[in-house]
């Protein structure tokens, strides 16, 4: 395929990725996926290397769709791998065309305008919720024992529950360490939108860890625990 | 001086450090005085760190299998 039309099929961010020198966020945080430093290895090689930390971000963005992402990911990179000139870059490449096929997956939703006012409880903290519902009378540390009755997939849950225009800008900055400026270019959206989407995002999340840790009775495991 | 309402709202730009210099300052003052932010700083924190530990590489194997023989058949089909 030329060059120009497999451009245009990966989608914005691409043609500044395959420039950069190193895979490096623009918090100047290293992104921790390690590349083997030889060079011209197969697209299997890098891709086989990739696939661990790109099901997990895929699992976190898409959900139960992760592996349908990854696929087209994976077919899409694969269609453009001349191209990937320094193989340093490829983490942040993968990134870009994985989230791009989020993207995808997710246009309407992320086209469809707010409907709810954002600050309809402005007030709203889960600390306050917790402090106010007190789940754990016998807690000294009632806050902590209530996050630390989530696991790793209980987090990857809830974040399953969130709508992808949440969903995904709270995964790239706050799990990704990925600043806001980059993630409203990788989205193609303005920065003050990924702000507004960011400012849900936290709020949706934190309700929903309330009412996934009452529906799975993660609570009264932990009191059980201390009895 | 910012009273708890505001302080609650810049609660995620104060812990990710996002605060312009005066704001910055204006949420300090408000939490050298008030013991319920000061808690609502550090569980913001505590629940951010939650979302780190939960974005380690994991894979599951019958996955990790699929995809790698994906992988094959896209090189299959280039050769």
């Amino acid at each position: 395929m030329p060059f120009r039309l497999w451009a245009r099929n990966v989608g914005p961010g691409f043609v500044v990725l395959r420039s950069m020198a190193a895979a490096v966020s623009s918090k100047g945080q290293e992104v921790s996926r390690a590349v083997s430093v030889s060079e011209d290895r197969s697209f299997s090689e890098v891709a086989r290397e990739q696939l661990p930390w790109l099901y997990s971000l895929a699992r976190r963005v898409a959900g139960q769709r992760a592996e349908d992402v990854v696929q087209s990911c994976l077919l899409k990179a694969h269609q453009g791998f001349d191209s990937l000139r320094d193989q340093q870059a490829a983490p942040a490449w993968f990134r870009q065309i994985l989230i791009n096929c989020a993207r995808d997956l997710h246009r309407k939703e992320l086209r469809r305008v707010d409907e709810t006012p954002l600050d309809e409880t402005p007030d709203y903290t889960l600390y306050r919720r917790i402090a106010d519902e007190d789940p754990l009378p016998y807690s000294e540390s009632v806050h902590l024992d209530f996050l630390h009755s989530f696991t790793e997939d209980d987090v990857w849950n809830v974040l399953d529950r969130l709508q992808p225009k949440y969903r995904i800008p709270l995964v790239l900055v706050h799990m990704e360490g990925l600043a806001v400026k980059e993630v409203a270019r990788m989205l193609a959206v303005p920065e003050n939108t990924v702000l507004s989407w960011l400012h849900r995002g936290r709020k949706q999340f934190q309700e929903e860890m309330w009412d996934y840790a009452e529906e799975r009775e993660l609570l009264r495991e932990q009191e059980g625990v201390r009895r | 001086m910012i009273d708890c309402s505001d302080a609650v709202q810049r609660l995620w730009d104060y812990v990710e450090k996002d605060l312009d210099g005066q704001e910055q300052a204006s949420m300090e003052e408000h939490l050298e005085l008030c013991r319920r932010c000061c808690g609502e700083v550090e569980f913001a924190e505590e629940v951010r760190d939650l979302m780190k530990v939960a974005s380690k590489p994991h894979i599951p194997d019958e996955v990790s299998e699929r995809l790698s023989e994906y992988l094959d058949d896209l090189e299959g089909s280039a050769s």
